[in-house]
């Protein structure tokens, strides 16, 4: 990868984050999990996959299911910058008129399938992966859930088969970014270690620092092509990533930030200061 | 023709087709070997194989989906709710021993609410064949119709011949009566046409209407029974809430009729577990005490013929 791809990246990476940072108001939006992924998706979507505003009729591109659902501000945020649907767009956030709201939905071009609720879209990116290898197809298909997400019994029991069904075409990517809704993992329901769990159901585990655009293409890269064993990328990220006065906190899960605070926040991205928040952002969603 | 022989014609003639079950292969144990590939048995997992076959669904497939009754729908509710029933995927549910069928098992097995609850998502069909034959002229409309859909797998032989022209949202009406009509579906039917006979015995006109498609319901026919029938009878191996019953309440009011109604059913509580006869004869759902159940309440509540 070469230092100019990088810096692309990161532009990307730096637009797809202000447009989360402006989600998080006028109702505002789980801002926290999605910074931590808007550097994995960037890289997905504009490095890796064989994913393009053109081809998603294709049966043949590859799959990217987004399980973890709240952080679909990085998707869309994503989708906006690489054109498929029109950066306009996502001023619709919350409104009736369009289908972006905190959970993803079918009907944004690029979706390939609606979550929110913890723990579906291994199974259904499982049933995919059945489907392509059926076709002898050679493309690739990705879940990612979050690391709060692997409370849930049914990831795990989705890895059980598709370990026993020896689907190399599949890739579990795990946003570890350390916190579940309230607190962090480790103290409700400590997940670590994580790679002997996965390698002990049957998979081919990665680890990587999932904001370093070298580490992501070296491990997406590493991926076998015809292998037998489900592949599991753990990406270590930070919640919040970018935004120093939010990173690594318990409390900024849902935010739902005042316009003075979104435009701190979007100076704070660009190295400018740091914003005093002071608009109550622990809401029940 | 059995079920498993249906299956795998139309699976061998129609390649969109794939089987699942989660470990459950009691009527489908000769497909592995047919279908190779097509068939996908993800081991107890009923949430997994749900979400998978959506997944499958998504891809052009029309999945057909096995577990028992009880923990496809309940285990796995969710699953077919928000994977099956957001996305509005063919997916095809075929539940084994429901109701009264789960006989000896115990409440654990007791799919006595499926009804219920597969008819509260949208879009989702529901089917309880009366038994085999009526099963197998069901199946394969209900599997090349692009909704989901649930199927109360019914094997058992009856002596009974069935329309084979079955329709989705079609009741076969096997008779109409001005006396009573009993509204059936499932297993239970083969007892109802004892309870018809014993009926008509003593001088009754008797309506029997096998409701094969439950969701969505044949409206003509069962608004018809309303007006011609001093009583209506809902016979059923399923919880009083959520079922049949609910279903003519609901298209009673939304008529503005009203009618006597004598609901057959489970009311708030499992059924006592043995063997499917003596199931039967203990939770009073034989013909002949589904017959004396209706004599008594003509008897007090219109004026009896007898």
């Amino acid at each position: 990868m070469t230092e100019a791809t990088i810096k692309e990246l990161q532009t990307t990476a730096i637009k797809v984050r202000e447009h989360i940072i402006k989600m998080s108001t006028d109702g505002g939006c789980f801002i926290g999990a999605s910074l931590s992924c808007a550097d994995l998706l960037v890289y997905l979507y504009k490095e890796f996959l064989n994913v393009t505003p053109t081809n998603l009729k294709d049966p043949n591109r590859d799959y990217l299911f987004l399980s973890k659902g709240h952080d679909v501000p990085a998707l869309y945020g994503t989708f906006a910058e690489l054109g498929f649907i029109e950066k306009d767009r996502l001023k619709n956030h919350l409104k009736s008129n369009d289908h972006i709201y905190w959970h993803p939905n079918r009907n944004i071009p690029g979706v390939e399938f609606h979550s929110g609720s913890l723990g579906h879209l291994p199974a259904v990116a499982m049933g995919v992966a059945l489907d392509c290898r059926m076709r002898k197809q050679t493309n690739k298909i990705f879940v990612i859930t979050g690391d709060g997400e692997l409370n849930e019994g049914s990831v795990w029991e989705t890895i059980l088969v598709a370990s026993a069904y020896k689907l190399g075409n599949l890739t579990f990517i795990v946003d570890r970014n350390q916190f579940q809704a309230n607190v962090a993992t480790e103290e409700l329901i400590p997940l670590e270690p994580l790679v002997p769990k996965f390698e002990a159901f049957g998979c081919n585990v990665q680890r990587i620092d999932g904001h370093d655009f070298k580490a992501l293409d070296k491990a997406f890269r590493a991926l076998p092509t015809n292998g037998d064993k489900p592949n599991v990328i753990i990406a270590d990220t930070m919640r919040g990533k970018g935004l120093p006065s939010i990173e690594a906190r318990a409390d900024r899960w849902f935010c739902n930030f005042t316009h003075d605070e979104i435009t701190s926040l979007i100076q704070e991205l660009h190295g400018e200061g740091k914003t005093e928040i002071g608009s109550e952002t622990l809401t029940v969603r | 023709m059995n079920y498993e022989e249906l299956i795998k014609k139309m699976a061998l003639e129609d390649e969109r087709f794939v089987v699942m079950t989660a470990e459950n292969r009691a009527l489908i144990r000769n497909l592995p070997k047919v279908l190779n590939e097509r068939f996908i048995d993800t081991g107890i997992t009923e949430q997994t194989m749900i979400g998978a076959a959506a997944g499958l669904a998504l891809r052009g497939r029309i999945p057909v989906v096995h577990a028992l009754a009880t923990f496809l729908t309940l285990r796995a509710f969710e699953f077919i709710r928000t994977d099956v029933g957001i996305g509005n995927l063919p997916v095809k549910l075929s539940s084994f021993v429901p109701g009264f069928l789960s006989d000896g098992n115990g409440p654990t097995h007791q799919a006595i609410e499926d009804v219920s609850i597969m008819r509260g998502i949208p879009g989702m069909q529901v089917f309880c064949p009366a038994d085999e034959q009526d099963m197998l002229y069901a199946l394969p409309k209900i599997w090349t119709s692009p909704s989901p859909s649930y199927v109360r797998i019914n094997i058992r032989k009856s002596e009974y011949q069935h329309d084979k022209n079955f329709e989705i949202g079609k009741a076969e009406v096997i008779s109409k009566g001005s006396d009573v009509t009993i509204l059936v579906y499932g297993m239970l039917f083969d007892e109802t046409l004892k309870t018809k006979q014993l009926l008509e015995s003593k001088g009754l006109s008797v309506g029997l209407i096998n409701l094969r498609s439950l969701k969505p319901i044949d409206e003509a026919a069962v608004l018809d029974a309303v007006k011609n029938s001093q009583l209506l009878v809902t016979v059923e191996d399923h919880f009083l809430t959520g079922g049949l019953y609910s279903i003519l309440a609901e298209l009673l009011l939304k008529n503005q009729l009203t009618a006597n109604v004598l609901p057959l059913a489970l009311n708030e509580r499992w059924y006592k577990p043995g063997l499917l006869s003596e199931v039967l004869s203990f939770e009073g759902f034989t013909g002949e005490k589904i017959s004396e159940k209706i004599i008594k309440e003509l008897d007090k509540k219109v004026i009896s013929k007898i």
